[in-house]
């Protein structure tokens, strides 16, 4: 093989750094841990088990909007047999007050963004406070 | 030969069966599925519509119709801003030969200079039966429900502003700037926040929605609620006994442009 030297010591580069955010951690110690959510003072339980919110409460939300936008249907019967009013705004933030300690904690752990808050009003919105939306 | 295939194709089809208990039995397990429904207190109606009593505002003065547009804005977070050019409004006013431009006759100054030459009007969307506004929006962010409310979905909505092109009314608003934000001595554009309803956010058009959320609760909307002396009535037209239909068969009304063959459904006593 011609220049087996630079080749090599390119493919060993181009691995290393191909590979680097799966060693990055190790090598540095970062911590890992999964971010730690404040709970909610009243009420035990969330509209559906734990397990389904975590891996699915956008979808909910998603069905939600439809919903009450366009069918005008507000009342969620869970599969508990408890009512709750379909509304973000009203129900789902009447329990978890912060948002930064509840929504973004996750949403930066995993690094998305979503824009429910350029409308809806979070618990912490301060009408005199510029642009407020952005996360605080 | 032909013994052993009958036998195979007996247990392939016990085995089918066999594998179509399971997910049976799960659904059965599973319980009740999560429903939606409506709130039981909901005012319904099969076709809204409003009548404004033009005279009853004029005996009242300017303050009543304030009240109503106060009362509507402030609890639609409706932003103030400060150029007239981008005025957000959802109901406002507009003198009356601007709001019927088409009532124009030989003489009519001479019945308007002690009727209603220059009497400002409430004028509000009028939930039309036709909405242009509906047909043009490319992204289906406005529709018009079974009742007849011309509705929109905020979320989807990408600002085009198709739909104030279309309308002939006027009654929808482009949010040039950011509703949130402060305005240049530093006061916020909405002045009172009402928590339970949504702001809007920059490039998005606004309007009114016959306050569409209180009545799934069992409200009046707010500018009915603010006329106690029957002002604005709202009601549901197919209804013959209802209170709409009872003053549109007592009363001579008119409509903002009906020749544009929108069907408007805010009705006018003059």
């Amino acid at each position: 093989m011609y220049d087996s030297g630079k080749v090599i010591v390119g493919i060993i580069i181009f691995v290393g750094m191909f590979t680097f955010p799966l060693w990055y951690g190790v090598v540095t110690k970062a911590p890992l841990e999964p971010p730690k959510l404040e709970k909610p003072a009243k009420g035990k339980e969330c509209v559906e088990s734990i397990a389904f919110m975590r891996s699915s409460h956008m979808e909910l939300l998603d069905t939600w909007r439809l919903d009450v936008v366009r069918e005008g249907k507000r009342i969620y019967t869970s599969s508990t047999g408890k009512q709750y009013n379909m509304s973000l705004q009203n129900t789902c933030l009447d329990c978890h007050k912060s948002k930064a300690n509840f929504c973004d904690r996750c949403h930066n752990y995993v690094d998305v963004a979503p824009k429910c808050w350029e409308c809806h009003i979070q618990p912490e919105f301060r009408v005199d406070k510029k642009v407020a939306w952005r996360s605080e | 030969m032909g013994n052993s295939r009958r036998d195979f194709l007996k247990i392939a089809g016990l085995s089918a069966l066999g594998l179509g208990i399971k997910p049976t039995a799960d659904a059965f397990a599973q319980g009740a599925a999560p429903k939606v429904s409506v709130n039981p207190k909901a005012i319904r109606g099969k076709r809204w519509a409003m009548v404004i009593n033009v005279q009853k505002f004029k005996e009242k003065g300017p303050e009543l119709q304030k009240a109503c547009m106060e009362a509507c804005h402030s609890i639609h977070n409706v932003p103030h801003f400060d150029n007239p050019k981008q005025e957000v409004k959802w109901i406002w006013t507009a003198e009356f030969g601007h709001s019927f431009p088409d009532q124009e006759r030989p003489y009519l100054h001479e019945f308007e200079e002690d009727g209603l030459k220059g009497v400002p009007v409430l004028v509000l969307c009028n939930h039309c039966e036709n909405p242009a506004c509906v047909r043009v929006c490319p992204v289906k962010a406005t529709f018009q429900r079974p009742d007849g409310i011309v509705m929109m979905d905020y979320h989807r909505c990408i600002g085009c502003r198709y739909c104030m092109a279309a309308c002939p009314y006027g009654a929808r608003s482009l949010n040039w700037r950011d509703p949130r934000s402060l305005d240049k001595d530093g006061k916020p554009f909405i002045k009172t926040l009402n928590r339970e309803f949504p702001t809007r956010t920059r490039g998005v058009v606004e309007k009114c929605n016959f306050c569409a959320e209180r009545l799934a609760v069992g409200k009046m909307p707010a500018c009915v609620e603010v006329c106690k002396d029957n002002e604005i009535v709202f009601g549901d037209l197919e209804d013959p006994k209802s209170e709409v239909r009872k003053l549109l068969r007592e009363h001579f009304v008119i409509r903002r442009k009906p020749q544009l063959g929108t069907n408007p459904q805010v009705y006018y006593i003059v």
